[in-house]
């Protein structure tokens, strides 16, 4: 008897041959060039690049803020028209609702996709848990740190069950203690759900300690230069940025970021 | 904010003292300008004298008129943000009511309210139409151009956030827009109610015959010009309660926004 065909797996994210052109100040700029990459279900995949490498178009691009000048983006079979919670985002700034309290801005998705209350109240409960943000449901976003902002930035997207995370620097603009903090608790959290991840950064350790797969792209227009497996094991906590094997590859990583450099110098 | 204490008082004071020595001292021709005791006086008889009886036709008629000039206020500065909110929101939000309406509020809007006094009373005649129509119409300009300007400012990421949460073009609008214009909503508000209180005098000193606008003329024509200064410190009274209303009502509605401030 003759194999049956199998499907080829659904995607979680895809962009072929993706250009990206913008006008500023009435000249033409590239932001990103022939752009080839795809996210697989329960991935966790990084892309790594110098600020103004055209990373978060990428990402604006999958979210469905911005439109490719050519080529196409796809994200769970089919082609990407807008944005749409199956594909939530969280952004470097929380951009939380300041008028709303914490539990307000968790429950804006739900509350608009008319998800009945008793559906989502135990899962806001679980994620408040989860995030460590019990106890302030009722606090307005001002009166929160900026890693605790973050947090809630998280569950408010991790409640509409999204099928991709698209994460763009989240941790950026954190201070380091509070950037490992939130580093641990986004291991937490994929370890319990393997969440499909799209999490753009500059940080080289940030991405080979979150990642399965670290892109590393060019400076603009940006392109993808290699895309590296992280095969480290699982689940992953801090102490593996000190292992052999992780240093091994973020030499690797930085010997690429030192080539593309060089290269951008010599231009 | 540091405590003030008594120090607030002190400049008031001094414009008294100076007023009371202009008028005494005679620095100003006698006779033009009361002291501030007399104004203090004919004010006390104007809001608490008995009505009719009295040898001054004011007495006791202070709180009708302070209640008609209020109530012109009030209904003319409801219709001008009823109007200028919702518009105000449309045209901030929406490209073709934004192309349709604001070039006609922007030429518009120089034209000063007292200029449109002859057109008000030629419309509506001596009527109360026509005090509404010049207090709406002056409340309405910064009512309308601040929501329009607090719609636009409406920050691109938290659009983006609400969409990318599932938001359609209504919620984005209700829970998103509106709120986040509120503040700006509310600058329009109390400028608005600053003109609408410029506007209920100048109406009523030609358009209506009530009201302390028309106090304010008809004791000028009559030579009192104690009533006249007593009306004037009653308009800035209820101008300055009614600024405080707002600030208290946005307080009310915007504590996130506190919150930020002190945060």
């Amino acid at each position: 008897m003759a194999e049956r065909p199998r499907a080829a797996p659904r995607l979680a994210a895809e962009l072929r041959d993706v250009w990206k052109e913008f006008v500023k100040g009435g000249r033409r700029v590239e932001a990103v060039r022939a752009i080839d990459f795809a996210v697989a279900p329960n991935e966790f995949a990084a892309i790594l690049g110098p600020s103004g490498c055209g990373k978060s178009t990428l990402l604006n691009m999958v979210a469905g803020f911005d439109r490719p000048t050519r080529g196409q983006v796809w994200a769970n079979g089919a082609p990407v028209e807008g944005p749409d919670p199956s594909r939530a985002v969280v952004f470097q700034e929380p951009a939380l609702f300041p008028w709303y309290t914490v539990l307000d801005n968790i429950t804006f998705g739900p509350k608009t996709r008319r998800v009945p209350p008793e559906v989502y109240r135990p899962r806001v409960d679980a994620l408040l848990a989860q995030v460590g943000l019990e106890g302030f449901a009722s606090h307005y976003p001002a009166e929160l740190s900026g890693g605790m902002k973050q947090r809630v930035g998280i569950a408010r997207v991790l409640v509409m069950e999204p099928e991709v995370l698209l994460m763009d620097e989240p941790f950026g603009s954190l201070d380091a203690q509070t950037r490992l903090v939130m580093q641990e608790l986004l291991l937490d959290v994929w370890e319990r759900r393997h969440q499909t991840v799209l999490f753009v950064t500059h940080d080289v350790e940030e991405a080979l300690l979150l990642a399965d797969s670290v892109s590393v792209m060019t400076a603009r227009p940006g392109r993808i230069k290699k895309r590296i497996t992280v095969e480290l094991p699982r689940p992953r906590a801090l102490d593996l940025t000190t292992s052999p094997l992780f240093n091994e590859l973020k030499r690797e990583v930085l010997a690429l970021i030192r080539e593309e450099r060089l290269r951008a110098a010599a231009e | 904010m540091p405590r003030r204490g008594p120090w607030f008082a002190l400049l008031p004071l001094a414009l008294l003292l100076l007023w009371h020595a202009a008028v005494t001292r005679q620095w100003v021709a006698p006779g033009i300008i009361p002291a501030p005791a007399q104004v203090a006086a004919s004010w006390s008889t104007w809001i608490v004298g008995p009505p009719g009886k009295s040898l001054s036709p004011y007495s006791g008629t202070w709180l009708a008129n302070v209640l008609h000039s209020s109530r012109r206020v009030c209904e003319g500065f409801l219709i001008a943000a009823g109007v200028g909110i919702p518009l105000g929101l449309m045209i901030g939000w929406n490209r073709l009511a934004s192309t349709l309406v604001d070039p006609s509020i922007q030429l518009l809007r120089p034209v000063p309210i007292t200029a449109w006094l002859p057109f008000s009373i030629a419309v509506f005649g001596i009527y109360d139409a026509g005090a509404l129509f010049l207090i709406g119409l002056g409340a309405f300009y910064p009512i309308v151009v601040n929501t329009t300007h607090g719609v636009r400012d409406t920050n691109l990421l938290l659009l983006r956030a609400a969409r990318m949460l599932g938001a359609g073009e209504t919620t984005i609008l209700r829970k998103v827009v509106f709120p986040s214009a509120l503040p700006s909503i509310f600058t329009g508000l109390r400028l608005g109610v600053g003109v609408a209180w410029t506007a209920v005098i100048v109406a009523e000193m030609i358009a209506v015959k009530s009201g302390l606008g028309y106090v304010l003329w008809d004791a000028y024509y009559v030579g009192r010009m104690d009533i006249c200064v007593a009306t004037m410190f009653s308009v800035g009274l209820l101008g300055f309660v009614s600024d405080r209303i707002i600030l208290g009502a946005g307080h009310l509605f915007l504590r996130w926004r506190v919150l930020e401030a002190h945060g």
